[in-house]
């Protein structure tokens, strides 16, 4: 690949981002390839060590926060007529209760998935709570002198500590799984943008 | 490594690469490549929040022809460069408390 065809590939990958972060990113791997190239390397060997395209784009859009692709997607690239502003706002019923739609769903997506984690942890809270519980009440019972029943409230409360165990890395899992999925959902809906842009 | 260790870590390489002159993108690579492999685009995202944080200040050079950017560290990345110091050598206090329990 040579020089021209890496940084035109990527400034098309660039393109859902504002123009000037787009210029500046590629000017820098610009300098970057030429900085190899003045050290001996072939363009072709320059280039490659710079990394892939796709690499690159789905790295930049990691590091760039939603709203600026969505500032960029929305923004006219000229000026509005007159008749479209006006259609734009008798469209407003349709179209506004619709993008508040969309925000809901991928709102009620979080809350949904973390709602999960959070009802896990409380389990989990629940067993050291039954733990504690039981071993203090069993412990007075036998003050008491209840032996039986001290023994078994001692036995339920071990049983729990024991679970909770087992049910802290089960937590501890779920909670690392969903923050790397919000994670993956988050750029996935990014590329959702900055692919319509090119289509 | 654990990954905000590691970023914070790569921050202050950064800043250490450009203390004592300033320097350019490739050359920060260089000169980084044997403790890290660091790549084109981590690099970018790190030297953008360093100026955004207003540790380094940038200036667009002639070179050979064309143009190449220099990265000057500031006062305020030299700060932050000795307070890693510092807590380093606290780091430093908890790591031997850490081994020393491994060695029992």
């Amino acid at each position: 690949m040579t020089k021209q065809e890496f940084l035109s590939a990527l400034g098309k990958g660039l393109s859902g981002l504002p123009q000037n972060d787009a210029a500046e990113r590629l000017s820098f791997y610009s300098e970057m390839i030429d900085d190899r190239m003045e050290e001996g390397l072939s363009e072709e060997e320059a280039v490659a060590q710079v990394g892939s395209v796709d690499e690159i784009v789905t790295q930049t859009l990691a590091d760039t926060p939603l709203s600026k692709l969505v500032k960029e997607k929305v923004k006219p690239g000229r000026k509005l007529k007159a008749w479209e502003i006006v259609l734009l706002i008798l469209g407003a019923p349709l179209w506004v209760p619709l993008l508040i739609a969309a925000a809901a769903v991928v709102f009620a997506l979080y809350v949904t998935l973390w709602a999960l984690i959070v009802s896990l942890w409380a389990v989990f809270a629940s067993f050291v709570a039954g733990a504690v519980g039981g071993i203090a009440g069993g412990v007075a019972q036998l003050v008491i002198g209840n032996k039986p029943q001290g023994i078994a409230l001692i036995g339920a409360g071990v049983c729990c500590a024991g679970l909770s165990i087992f049910a802290f890395f089960g937590c501890k899992a779920a909670t690392v799984g969903a923050a790397r999925l919000t994670k993956r959902f988050a750029l996935w809906l990014k590329m959702r943008f900055v692919k319509k842009e090119e289509a | 490594m654990d990954i905000q260790l590691k970023r914070g870590l790569l921050d202050v390489c950064v800043l250490a690469a450009i203390n004592s002159e300033e320097s350019y993108g490739y050359k920060i690579i260089k000169d980084m490549a044997p403790l890290v492999e660091l790549s084109e685009s981590t690099l970018y995202t790190i030297l953008k929040r360093l100026e955004t944080a207003n540790m380094l200040t940038v200036r667009t050079a002639e070179h050979a022809g064309r143009l190449r950017k220099y990265y000057r560290i500031t006062d305020a990345g030299r700060r932050r460069l000795e307070e890693f110091k510092s807590d380093w050598s606290e780091m430093n206090r908890i790591y031997r408390f850490i081994t020393k329990e491994d060695a029992q």
